[in-house]
């Protein structure tokens, strides 16, 4: 059941193919929410980098410990340890910018992507693997939420990262809260157009779709499955 | 003879100002209305200078009125505050110099306890919806939104988890972690609640319900994974809520989160007809709809109940 892949491979997986925001299409409500400006996301992206490669590594490591019926409640304890540790330095040593981003550094605890990478992978992969895994998911996510920071602030205000660029505001619109679901939406559509030209070119496959089906499948629960 | 009459007016005084105001209540955000058992024609229930309003528990920050008016029968009072007044917050209005004696009168303006906890239910439910005007929960809420049995059993399940949950964050927020000064764990405690909480439903209804375990079963592990799980109690940690108003809380946000699957589902299921461009069909479709309700439900906002 172990990956077979470089370390390579999969921080690059983590980025384009498997990208936690556009492909998988796990852990939106930050990318939404929190996306009005690129520092905003970025901040994020930080925290929640930290969070997926800290708990990835302590999953593989505490792995054979874990009685699979309980492994989600485990998990969930895992990463609410490390959410409160990022928490608290965010809070200690970025005041201002923990004031921006809010509730959200403490709901890492229920995204989605980090329980779905320690379900598919950490729990049956070697530290040194789930470490590259985690670092790749993080990385993947970061990119995301700073493409749609980037948008959003330099179509809403005209700014990046607080520097004025365009010298006027072209869509207000898209500072508006609810634009985020929008610029989501369409950027989602984009890189399946993408993936969708890209794979007609190289590999002459049709649809996005065959690939979408390729998701590692099943969790620890199949490994252990007598002990269900 | 003199003492005697003017004591009894005294008395006709007092008696009549203790009978004075049969009701009491708020009007618009920034309005408290009196209204009299009888009509009145003292001048001085119309001067500003005669009401003293506060807050019950700030007793010395003293709120700015800037208008009383009477209606055309002299019954009701309607007192214009400069502010919007925080009508959550019990209110006490003072009346000077109405006897000849000094003391003042002081009634009580609240709201009731019930409609209080009702507004709450409303406001998580509409005003507030979790899914459309907080963007929490969305991963859940794109995954179970395709079809709409799934979508009923979804937000059923997680109303009745949420529910449980919450109460027994409540109790053990107010009753362990402030007593002993452990509020910094409350993301694992939280958490870990709700996952034992989740985990507990599992357990007993795969032993009671097996028919009902495998048609809900698989939402359950879907719950851990909703940031509206872990929003509800950190909410009414940091806003102090008492039980109920947590209870209400919790339930207007599960019956929001099923209000929004439902709607969404309902759309979904009709686009699978649509013709669309290849590459938006599926989830990029699927966001661009939850903006368009976004859009929508912004017109609740600003809606006070």
């Amino acid at each position: 059941m172990a990956t077979t892949k470089t370390s390579y491979q999969l921080v690059l997986d983590g980025i384009l193919d498997q990208n936690p925001i556009f492909r998988l299409a796990l852990s939106m409500c930050p990318a939404v929410a929190m996306t009005t400006t690129v520092m905003n996301g970025l901040l994020l992206g930080i925290a929640v980098f930290f969070v997926q490669v800290a708990s990835s590594c302590t999953v593989s490591v505490v792995k054979n410990f874990i009685h699979p019926r309980i492994r989600i409640p485990t998990y969930v304890l895992i990463i609410a340890t490390w959410v409160s540790v990022i928490d608290m330095v965010l809070a200690a040593y970025f005041p201002a910018a923990y004031a921006q981003v809010g509730i959200f550094v403490k709901l890492i605890v229920a995204f989605a992507i980090i329980t779905m990478r320690l379900e598919m992978f950490a729990c049956k992969n070697t530290v040194g693997a789930s470490f590259w895994d985690g670092f790749g998911m993080g990385l993947g996510f970061v990119v995301g939420m700073v493409i749609i920071g980037i948008i959003r602030e330099l179509g809403g205000m005209g700014t990046v990262f607080g520097i004025n660029i365009l010298d006027s505001q072209p869509l207000l619109f898209f500072v508006l809260p609810s634009a985020g679901f929008f610029v989501v939406g369409l950027l989602m559509g984009f890189f399946n157009y993408l993936e969708a030209i890209y794979n007609r070119r190289k590999l002459g496959i049709i649809t996005y779709e065959s690939n979408k089906s390729n998701l590692p499948g099943g969790g620890c629960a199949e490994q252990h499955s007598s002990g269900v | 003879m003199v003492v005697a009459l003017s004591s009894t007016l005294l008395a006709f005084n007092l008696f009549a100002a203790n009978n004075l105001v049969a009701k009491t209540e708020f009007g618009e955000a920034n309005e408290i209305i009196l209204t009299f058992a009888n009509p009145v024609s003292d001048e001085r229930l119309v001067s500003l200078n005669s009401y003293t309003v506060f807050e019950e528990p700030d007793p010395d920050i003293r709120l700015e009125l800037v208008n009383i008016t009477l209606n055309a029968d002299k019954t009701e009072a309607t007192l214009e505050f400069g502010e919007p007044l925080n009508q959550a917050e019990a209110h006490m209005v003072s009346v000077r110099g109405l006897s000849s004696s000094e003391a003042a009168m002081s009634f009580q303006v609240k709201k009731s306890y019930l409609g209080y906890l009702i507004s709450i239910l409303i406001t998580a439910m509409l005003i507030k919806n979790f899914v459309f005007t907080k963007y929490l929960g969305l991963c859940v809420f794109m995954g179970t939104s395709k079809r709409k049995e799934t979508a009923k059993g979804m937000g059923l399940v997680f109303s009745i988890v949420m529910v449980i949950a919450t109460a027994m964050s409540w109790v053990f927020y107010n009753w362990f972690m402030i007593p002993y000064k452990l509020t910094f764990l409350q993301i694992v405690v939280f958490i870990g609640l709700v996952a034992l909480s989740v985990q507990a439903v599992d357990t007993i209804l795969r032993k009671v319900n097996p028919v009902l375990f495998s048609s809900f079963g698989i939402f359950l592990v879907l719950i851990t994974t909703n940031c509206v799980v872990i929003a509800v109690p950190l909410m009414l940690a940091k806003d102090g809520y008492g039980f109920w108003e947590s209870i209400m809380l919790a339930l207007g946000a599960g019956t929001g989160f099923m209000l929004a699957l439902y709607l969404m589902a309902a759309v979904r299921e009709r686009l699978e007809l649509a013709l669309m461009p290849e590459s938006f069909k599926g989830l990029p479709i699927a966001f661009i709809l939850a903006g368009q309700f976004a859009m929508a439900f912004l017109g609740f906002s600003g809606m006070s109940i």
